[in-house]
């Protein structure tokens, strides 16, 4: 009976009848729900599946180049093949069945209605299309691994003409698939991202304003605007591309009058501004554990929600950044190099804010408190190693190096990971009803902060001598297959097998804690947004429908002078209305 | 800093190392910069019982300092960056210089083509010398590389000359280098292309003139000596 609650609407003064629904029954509780809350979990979860499916195959590929040519245990030998079909399926899964959908729908789906005071997201049905698109698009990729050939090995970037004929990557059937699962993939968030734009913008509890919107919310919000503004072409140019692996055309074939960088023009065009489109979800899990966590106003708190603005504007005219010397103009590079460097500002802006934000604190170092900061330490490595590649003259060395690798995953870890289990410890009570264990957690952050950067920071290095990606087997190339380089090889992967072990002690302390964690009240941090206001975990419906709040005041009024308490929720009234 | 990884072996390797140098001095003092302050205030705000925290929002005047000061800063050393990187782009990429001799290179899966010219030092003549995954160029002098591929995208990438350039089916670009070092080193296809791509290396030979006419001559082949 949730389906209903599209029909009846969702202004404050809407009648709440689906409380009155709670036994619906297991299957339609977790597998047909439209809860927000509900589908917010699915996505979580099948995110975290997936991490493991792409972290195990980051084991594997790691191994062979550690160790060239030996059987790596669990996997067996890995063949050229293989191999590139690990590295392509790894970042792949990485990006768009880790990422997006535990910050973006994730996040969004949990939080947006919590935080701003409305019972459910505006279309709740589509909210249910949404994940079960992208649950199939999940199967279709993990599927197209099997298929005769293999997975696709063209790298996740996908360049044609490898990736349009079969004859040439050798994988025909991994290859459509993998465009098929991600095209899917692409129309699932197209939804998520209508459903949170709308939800945003009309379901705000009376009273709540732009700015009292918590600024993760605003960073969800802007990231589907940024998301839906760039994918177009991208599943235009995805289509294309099918066409001519499966059909025969000619769009991306020069021998035919085509043109293979069109279909580089269309990726980045995408695929740079979803680097904001992950990273800014992350940015506002951040800030909002940061607030909470230092008891005081974020400092300049629109300023973070102006840069972030500005940085999805300028996300779109820097995508050639990653071309080049790919073939295109070499006068073009000279306006990409100056859009894509004065990006760094709003960047470093956010960066001084959320440094700023500390000064005059109360830190509480819990283990969400470690993730964000973490992540403020962390992001700061991956961008400013992204200078040295957006600089045209010396990207000419760069492009392709385990440079760009090691600086994307200084970028990408800290969104994914790290930003993701910041919010998902921080939200944990309230998902669950439980606390987490702290000492647990601690552990946990460690044995992976110390183990992840043992893994990239030697491939900074690798990258700076010369060692480009995608290669099975360095000994084809003498100077590379160097004992030093070697020996930081095998670093490397020391250090991912040591983090990836660590990670059981997270899957342990999630479900020991959902299980017989101490209870959490509404609201164990203290904090002011509106989500602790309602019980943890919320109902169905998140209020008791006499209880929906109303907002007084923006959302980081903290340590406020006039007040005893070093907290001020946003749903208090103000004494001469009490 | 990336010399003492690499060997640079062409005129343009130092420019591009220099600007790397610059970009590192500059990015490292912010890290450096950041991670001291962002450090010092977890250390001296962490909680203290009974002291409350600070209401400061940041948006005072000279609150706001903190913020504007240091984005001016970042703006000049973006400007830096600019200017640097464009100045290496365009001498390395932009601006070719005239050249002495014209290679073509062209890549296919999963090897690379390299056709010099013969002893009359033109290209596209009957005494040119092609041969599979070995190049040799004669040290000190300009070269047009005509950089082709034949099925998929390539990368025709030498890293001790810092230089690398995608090879597009379809397309013919042009490039230049100029080696100031004898020896041998590695070509590497960095882009990509296939199954083999992780052994789809080549080897460059930078020869003295002299040794280089001897290669020249000890590879030309009796049909082309029977055509002058």
């Amino acid at each position: 009976m949730s389906d209903h609650a599209v029909e009846e609407g969702h202004g404050h003064g809407a009648d709440h009848a689906h409380d009155d629904h709670h036994d619906v029954g297991w299957f339609k509780h977790y597998f047909w729900s439209t809860d927000h809350k509900m589908i917010a979990k699915q996505y979580i979860f099948t995110g975290m599946a997936m991490a493991v499916i792409g972290a195990f195959m980051s084991y594997v590929f790691r191994m062979q180049l550690a160790y060239p040519g030996s059987e790596v245990p669990g996997f067996g030998a890995v063949s050229p093949g293989e191999y590139n079909a690990l590295v392509t399926n790894h970042g792949s899964i990485m990006i768009f069945w880790v990422a997006m959908p535990v910050l973006i729908a994730g996040f969004g789906n949990y939080l947006i209605p919590l935080m701003i005071g409305a019972d459910d997201m505006v279309f709740p049905r589509l909210n249910r299309l949404s994940y079960q698109i992208f649950l199939i698009s999940a199967v279709i990729i993990i599927f197209s691994l099997f298929v005769q050939g293999g997975g696709f090995g063209g790298a996740w970037t996908s360049y044609p003409p490898l990736s349009a004929k079969g004859e040439y990557s050798l994988t025909p059937s991994g290859s459509s698939l993998w465009l098929i699962a991600v095209a899917l993939e692409f129309v699932a968030f197209l939804m998520g991202g209508i459903n949170f734009i709308t939800t945003a913008m009309n379901s705000r509890a009376p009273g709540m304003k732009a700015f009292d919107v918590p600024i993760v919310v605003w960073m969800i919000v802007i990231a589907s605007i940024l998301f839906m503004a760039s994918v177009g072409p991208l599943i235009a140019g995805a289509i294309m591309l099918l066409f001519d692996q499966q059909l025969g055309t000619g769009f991306y074939d020069p021998s035919r009058g085509g043109d293979p960088i069109l279909w580089q023009h269309l990726f980045w065009f995408f695929g740079h501004p979803e680097v904001y489109v992950v990273l800014l979800p992350a940015l506002g899990i951040t800030a909002d554990v940061m607030v909470t966590f230092s008891r005081k106003p974020m400092f300049a708190h629109k300023l973070v929600i102006y840069t972030a603005i500005a940085t999805g504007v300028l996300s779109f005219f820097v995508w050639a950044h990653h071309q080049f010397v790919a073939g295109i103009d070499p006068r073009m590079a000279n306006v990409f190099t100056v859009t894509t460097v004065l990006i760094s500002i709003p960047i470093a802006e956010m960066c001084f804010v959320y440094i700023a934000t500390l000064y005059g604190a109360s830190i509480r170092l819990t283990t969400p408190m470690l993730w964000a900061l973490a992540f403020v330490f962390e992001f700061l490595i991956g961008g400013v190693t992204g200078i040295f590649l957006g600089a045209s003259g010396s990207d000419i060395y760069f492009h392709d190096t385990y440079f760009v690798l090691a600086h994307f995953h200084y970028t990408f870890f800290p969104i994914a990971i790290i930003g993701t289990i910041a919010g998902f410890t921080y939200w944990f009570p309230k998902m669950f009803g439980r606390m987490m264990d702290e000492r647990l957690g601690k552990l946990h952050f460690w044995g992976t902060m110390i183990p992840f950067n043992l893994i990239f920071i030697p491939l900074f290095f690798l990258g700076a001598a010369g060692q480009h990606r995608r290669i099975y087997d360095y000994t084809n190339f003498p100077e590379l297959a160097v004992p030093w380089m070697q020996n930081m090889r095998i670093l490397a992967t020391t250090a991912l097998i040591v983090m990836l072990l660590f990670q059981i002690v997270l899957i342990y302390n999630i479900a020991k804690s959902m299980m017989k964690g101490p209870k959490a009240g509404p609201n164990p941090w203290n904090a002011n947004t509106l989500e602790w206001t309602t019980p943890s975990p919320p109902g169905h419906g998140n209020w008791p429908p006499d209880a929906m709040p109303n907002v007084y005041r923006g959302p980081y009024e903290y340590a406020h002078p006039d007040r005893e308490d070093d907290y001020w929720p946003q749903n208090e009234p103000p004494e001469d209305q009490a | 800093m990336i010399s003492e990884l690499v060997d640079s072996a062409s005129t343009y390797a130092n420019d591009i190392d220099y600007l790397i140098l610059m970009i590192g001095l500059l990015t490292g003092f912010w890290f450096v910069a950041c991670c001291v302050v962002f450090f010092g205030l977890i250390f001296k705000f962490r909680a203290k019982p009974g002291v409350k925290a600070q209401y400061i929002t940041g948006t005072k005047k000279h609150e706001k300092q903190f913020v504007s000061i240091p984005h001016a800063l970042v703006l000049i050393c973006d400007v830096l960056i600019i200017v640097g990187a464009i100045k290496v782009w365009v001498d390395v990429k932009q601006d070719l210089p005239d050249p002495d001799y014209e290679i073509r290179v062209v890549g296919q899966q999963w090897a690379w083509t390299f056709q010099h010219p013969g002893a009359d030092g033109k290209l596209d003549t009957e005494d040119d010398i092609r041969l599979v995954d070995e190049l040799h160029i004669e040290v000190d002098k300009v070269y047009h590389f005509h950089l082709e591929a034949t099925d998929v995208i390539h990368n025709f990438s030498v890293p001790v000359f810092r230089l690398k350039q995608d090879a597009i089916p379809g397309r013919t670009i042009t490039g230049w280098f100029e080696a100031t070092k004898t020896g041998e080193y590695d070509i590497q296809c960095a882009e990509i292309c296939g199954i083999g791509h992780g052994a789809m290396g080549a080897r460059i030979h930078i020869e003295r003139s002299s040794q280089h006419a001897a290669w020249i001559s000890d590879n030309t082949s009796d049909s082309a000596l029977a055509a002058k």
